[in-house]
């Protein structure tokens, strides 16, 4: 299977417009269907195409253990740290509305709301990635 | 009309979730838990719930799929009982 020439061209066209369509539910989220879980997932669901298409030697330079480490607590942490800037700004867990009317711009709510999913969706995408990572691996070798 | 279609769904999501309980083969019943979950989003999404539908599309046909494939292909296929 590592030779289909099929495979490999289909899933190497196809791999940018599933990634972009997941940025496109990570961002639509906060209007519509979707959001930073499902945008995540999909995300993931690139990679895993990736790892049937070229295999576990193919992905294993660009995918590290310590990467996908890094991008989930990275995501933890935007989404912890504007939750918390609310608090600053004299408001509620995550209530947008007191960071808009102290700054004075408006719609701030909107970009707010799309970083916070954006945090969500990386966290997830590195922890589904690193998940079917070690699965695939048979050998069971720590990746570096 | 559409009440005929949710009847068929309902059937069919039924025998594939009796078929993935009682096949042996444990590829063949996480491919039939696939069909499973794709028919369940097509009910969710029917139900209006296309949040729910979006999060089974992806989670249930998506990545349960790949785990369980990988899961078995780490331990064994056939069915121990």
């Amino acid at each position: 299977m590592r030779e289909n020439v099929v495979i490999r061209t289909v899933s190497r066209l196809s791999i940018p417009f599933i990634q972009l369509f997941s940025l496109y539910v990570i961002v639509h989220g906060a209007s519509g269907a979707g959001g930073g879980f499902q945008g995540g997932v999909v995300f993931a669901a690139s990679f895993i195409l990736m790892l049937i298409a070229f295999g576990l030697s193919g992905i294993r330079g660009r995918i590290s253990e310590k990467g996908t480490m890094v991008l989930a607590a990275t995501g933890v942490f935007i989404y912890a740290g504007i939750g918390l800037l609310c608090i600053l700004f004299s408001g509620n867990y995550l209530a947008y509305a007191a960071i808009e009317s102290a700054l004075g711009i408006p719609h701030l709510h909107g970009l707010l709301i799309d970083l916070v999913e954006a945090g969500i969706g990386i966290t997830v995408m590195a922890v589904m990635t690193s998940i079917i990572l070690d699965f695939a691996d048979k050998e069971g070798n720590i990746r570096d | 009309m559409i009440l005929v279609i949710d009847f068929a769904l309902l059937l069919f999501m039924i025998i594939c979730a009796l078929a993935a309980i009682t096949v042996k083969d444990l590829l063949h019943a996480t491919i039939i838990l696939a069909a499973y979950s794709l028919i369940m989003t097509v009910l969710w999404a029917e139900m209006n719930a296309v949040d729910v539908a979006f999060t089974e599309a992806t989670v249930g046909a998506g990545i349960t799929t790949v785990l369980f494939v990988a899961a078995i292909a780490r331990t064994r296929r056939r069915s121990g009982d």
